[in-house]
């Protein structure tokens, strides 16, 4: 018995660092209920992660506990096998798009731009190869004609891909997505998902909440369902079936899902 | 007597002033603009009201440690130290309270600022405090300026800019997108409290110059004029602090010219007119621009909706319709279209047209994002595109 948890514990280090993220024994709570209660999540290397669940279920949440951006009651962060704190440059991160002041005095090549920021610091020199960096950027997204325009005039979708630009001028190793397809566009999704399938290709890690169950099989490999616990992790073959659903979703799933035949499994 | 006030010819207290309140305005319109732009402009509020007791405080203990009380930066210490104090219980009230920043903004400032008169009417009664002129932190009091009050100010400004200069990424970013800023590594309560720091700063020095009740509109003014001149967020530092400043020389150069002016409120009221003539003026954000460009769009709504009317034979009914036409040479007075109104008409449809199997054609998804009913469509689709757009309008051509 001893040896055994050993074991375990030998074996969960070891998928620890080899995890681009992993968290351990999440638990996020804002006032007396969990928003999520210890939730496991090992992110696999050079793999696109869906984290899917209901309204409430604590997906934003377990991002922001993942980023390390609020506090947990409980739990802990490993990035690569190291901390945050050593790591964060190796995370790229595209918000809500509700979350941001869209009035504000900012054109789109200066939103790029603040990808940057991290490596530039207060007081670098922004060069000609951070200029040429931005614009390679907003071109593979497709946005490089409106980059002097003044980030509020842009439709939802294009704002969707300006942070993703932004995202991609960090260079990152990890790619963390609050709801990349809330609100957009379908030729932005088509784009969005390009770019994404680019990276995951390219080695990279992808980590998305989203919430149209229908295109799941499509865009994900793994997928974390959750309801405040875990309640299935892995492959989206393995995974992605009417019984986990079920117990993510409860009664909820048929209002949850546009299109029953296509989450087969 | 203004021109001599402006190019400093009133004397030497006239001078420093002049110089003074300008620097103050330089410095108040860089630190306000981020204040601003992250929406916590009334925070100063309750920075500057918070100032009061800690004058008070500071002159009785200078009065009771055998001094005169009157030591301008015992003073200002005093104040700085309760502004700091007063900040802090905002922050503590919004972030450990089921309060809102509104809220905690008025308990504070009122408290502070009834405590601060409740120490100033005491004060009021001492033999030392009668002389003191601590009520000129109210609304500011710059007859009596020294070169060292000029020189302190100067210092001021130049370590705001400075430090403005050196945190400018941290804070327009905290500003734009503050989710953003914690995931990607910058501590959001450092930030802030930073932001906070250098007003803290501008409203101390500034209550001598403006005072504590007026110092809000210095940090706020420059910054809210200066959004409606550019889109982008370091020119609205710039020109906030180029109309702080202006505001400040101006107004102090204003003030100089008559005894009974006093040397604050001209200066917000300088302030406020740079502001009304932004507002009324300014070429993309002013009233008078959205209103021209509401009636320019108007116009192109009437006329096109005009040419699809008469294309599809229908009378027009509105005089404001039939008015563009006629001063188009598109109808004649009597209603009946010109030749050029028949070929505009017939184009219109046809641009219609070619519009409806855009919008219905996934294949061009990003194209019909652009429809607006006005927009050309030459100036969407490329003209091999046209061509195979045409191509796929059923209904010959002839029957327009």
């Amino acid at each position: 018995m001893t040896l055994t948890l050993v074991t375990d514990r030998d074996t969960d280090l070891a998928a620890r660092v080899a995890s681009p993220l992993a968290v351990r024994g999440m638990t996020v709570s804002y006032g007396q209920t969990p928003a999520i209660f210890s939730v496991d999540m090992t992110l696999r290397a050079g793999a696109m992660t869906a984290i899917v669940g209901p309204n409430g279920a604590g997906k934003s949440t377990l991002l922001k506990a993942a980023l390390e951006v609020i506090t947990p009651l409980a739990g802990s962060v490993t990035v690569f096998g190291g901390t945050m704190a050593d790591m964060r440059d190796r995370i790229a991160y595209v918000p809500q798009r509700a979350s941001v002041d869209w009035d504000f005095p900012v054109r789109v090549i200066d939103v790029v731009m603040m990808g940057m920021y991290r490596q530039l610091g207060l007081l670098g020199r922004i060069r000609g190869r951070h200029r040429a960096l931005a614009r390679e950027c907003l071109d593979r997204v497709g946005m490089s004609d409106f980059a002097r325009r003044q980030i509020g005039q842009l439709s939802g979708g294009q704002q969707q891909r300006v942070f993703l630009a932004r995202a991609l001028a960090q260079e990152a190793d990890i790619y963390v997505l609050d709801e990349p397809f809330a609100g957009v566009d379908a030729a932005t999704e088509k784009a969005i998902i390009a770019v994404l399938q680019g990276l995951r290709d390219a080695g990279k890690t992808v980590l998305a909440v989203h919430h149209d169950l229908a295109t799941v099989p499509d865009y994900f490999d793994d997928v974390v369902l959750l309801n405040t616990q875990v309640v299935a992790a892995g492959p989206v073959a393995d995974t992605f079936n009417e019984e986990n659903l079920n117990a993510a979703y409860g009664g909820r799933l048929t209002t949850a899902r546009a299109d029953p035949e296509s989450v087969a499994g | 007597m203004l021109a001599d006030a402006l190019l400093l010819q009133l004397g030497y207290n006239a001078t420093l002033v002049a110089i003074g309140a300008g620097l103050l305005g330089v410095a108040s319109g860089v630190a306000g603009t981020f204040l601003f732009l992250r929406k916590r402009a009334l925070v100063s509020d309750a920075i500057s009201h918070a100032t009061l007791p800690g004058v008070g405080l500071a002159f009785v203990i200078m009065v009771a440690m055998g001094g005169e009380g009157r030591s301008l930066f015992g003073l200002l210490l005093g104040a700085g130290i309760s502004a700091a104090i007063g900040l802090l219980c905002v922050q503590w009230l919004t972030r450990r309270t089921r309060l809102g920043e509104d809220a905690a903004i008025g308990a504070v400032l009122s408290v502070f600022f009834g405590f601060g008169v409740v120490m100033l009417t005491v004060i009021q009664t001492m033999n030392a405090g009668r002389q003191a002129g601590l009520e000129g932190f109210l609304l500011g009091s710059t007859a009596g300026m020294l070169r060292g009050d000029a020189i302190l100010l100067a210092v001021s400004a130049a370590a705001v800019l400075a430090l403005v200069l050196i945190l400018r990424r941290p804070l327009a970013l905290a500003a734009f997108d503050p989710g953003y800023a914690e995931a990607t590594g910058w501590s959001l309560p450092r930030i802030d409290l930073a932001m906070m720091g250098i007003v803290l700063v501008v409203t101390v020095v500034g209550l001598k110059v403006v005072g504590l009740i007026l110092i809000v509109a210095l940090l706020i003014i420059p910054a809210v004029t200066a959004r409606f001149w550019t889109e982008r967020a370091d020119h609205v530092v710039i020109i906030a602090g180029i109309v702080g400043g202006l505001s400040g020389y101006v107004g102090a150069a204003v003030s100089a010219t008559a005894p009974a002016l006093p040397t604050g409120p001209i200066v917000v009221l300088v302030g406020f007119a740079i502001f009304l003539f932004s507002l009324l003026f300014s070429p993309r954000r002013g009233v008078l621009a959205s209103v021209l460009t509401h009636l320019r769009y108007q116009r192109r709504v009437h006329v096109r909706q005009g040419l699809l009317a008469l294309a599809q034979g229908q009378p027009i009914y509105e005089a404001l319709t039939q008015r563009l036409l006629t001063r188009a040479g598109l109808i004649l007075p009597d209603g009946v279209p010109t030749a050029e109104g028949q070929a505009a008409a017939s184009k219109a449809l046809l641009d219609e047209t070619r519009w409806a199997i855009v919008r219905g054609d996934q294949a061009y998804a990003l194209a019909a994002t652009r429809y607006d009913g006005l927009t050309p469509i030459e100036m969407v689709l490329t003209p091999d595109q046209l061509v195979e757009i045409d191509g796929k309008i059923a209904v010959p051509r002839g029957v327009v």
